[in-house]
């Protein structure tokens, strides 16, 4: 499984299961918003602030 | 041989939706391509390097690059889902209702001015209490229920002196006493796939602000306003949000052209990122 390290606060996330580029994890220690950025070897960081034209 | 078909997914981030249809695709067979709206461009003069896909399905979070880009795909002659014209319809409440009305399509009782001034008058004309929106941007952010006149005055000077240009926009809304739901409805094309029933005690039903979902049966009149008002957009994929008015009946509140899920496919029980995917290989064999 892979481990990384959160940017915020340093605390160990492991991916789960089915994890993939792109998706938005939340660290678990820190609640902080991180990004997904590759998943072999495995990257995250801080996800995009939510901008005014964003929504469905 | 035929040519396998090849399509292109637009997206910002993988949400949910975006792995159920990325597993759509893949269940399928489907040559497909993942496209971050953050690492594309398109070059006028190579528009061969888009010409590719016999498709793209648009899932942008940010309206502005997902309208822009679907803008640029249909004028290289690549059929996206949605077009650009349905998205420019959809994600503008203010051009929203402007069809609509063109169509007779029944929806709130709006008034649009351009300016604080303009904007308090038609408020004072409404009565209280009245809703204020934003004409573009969504998730229930930025709406403001107005109950005096002193809350009225507050929220449009803030509005134009801390708000982009587009905040200068006042689409002012009747407040519909709803009976604590709204309506989701899910559209492909001209059928009406599922819907759901948006529950929340707060007066924002939305269910990215918490509220939930439960299965709502489609009814006759549930399926000919939604036709109607998906005909008044300009058709496609989309996720029609209607209100249940005390004196009206049902009213179109918004169309969505890049609808979130994730609710309503455990709800309804439907795989509805397969429906979509096959909406889109059918989009890119016409």
């Amino acid at each position: 499984m892979s481990t990384v390290n959160c940017p915020e606060c340093e605390a160990e996330i492991k991916f789960a299961e089915g994890t993939e580029a792109g998706e938005i994890i939340v660290c678990s220690d820190c609640g902080v918003d991180l990004e997904v950025v590759s998943v072999d070897p495995a990257a995250v960081q801080l996800a995009p602030m939510e901008q005014e034209d964003w929504g469905e | 041989m035929q040519r396998r078909l090849k399509i292109g997914v637009l997206y910002s981030r993988v949400r949910v939706e975006e792995k159920w249809i990325f597993g759509a695709m893949e269940k399928r067979g489907i040559d497909y391509d993942r496209l971050d709206d953050r690492a594309i461009s398109f070059d006028l003069e190579k528009p061969d390097a888009w010409r590719q896909y016999d498709a793209v399905l648009e899932r942008s979070i940010s309206y502005n690059s997902g309208l822009y880009a679907l803008r640029m795909l249909n004028a290289f002659g690549v059929p996206t889902v949605n077009t650009a014209a349905v998205a420019e319809v959809c994600g503008d409440k203010l051009m929203t209702s402007a069809v609509l009305a063109r169509d007779d399509v029944p929806q709130p009782h709006n008034v649009t001015a351009f300016s604080p001034e303009a904007a308090l008058e038609a408020i004072e004309a409404f009565g209280y209490p009245v809703v204020l929106k934003p004409v573009v941007g969504s998730w229930g952010r930025l709406l403001a229920k107005i109950n005096d006149r002193d809350a009225a005055e507050a929220v449009l000077e803030h509005k134009s002196t801390l708000g982009s240009v587009q905040h200068s926009v006042f689409y002012i809304q009747e407040f519909i006493e709803k009976p604590g739901r709204d309506l989701r409805i899910i559209m492909i094309g001209d059928k009406v796939l599922t819907g759901m029933y948006r529950s929340s005690e707060h007066w924002i039903t939305n269910t990215a602000r918490g509220g939930s979902g439960e299965l709502c049966p489609i009814t006759p009149e549930i399926e000919d306003i939604c036709l109607r008002a998906s005909k008044a957009v300009g058709g496609g994929l989309l996720g029609v949000d209607l209100v249940e008015h005390p004196e009206k009946g049902l009213v179109v509140n918004e169309i969505n052209h890049t609808m979130e899920f994730h609710t309503m496919q455990p709800v309804s029980g439907l795989d509805i990122a397969g429906e979509i995917v096959e909406y889109v290989v059918k989009t890119a064999k016409k």
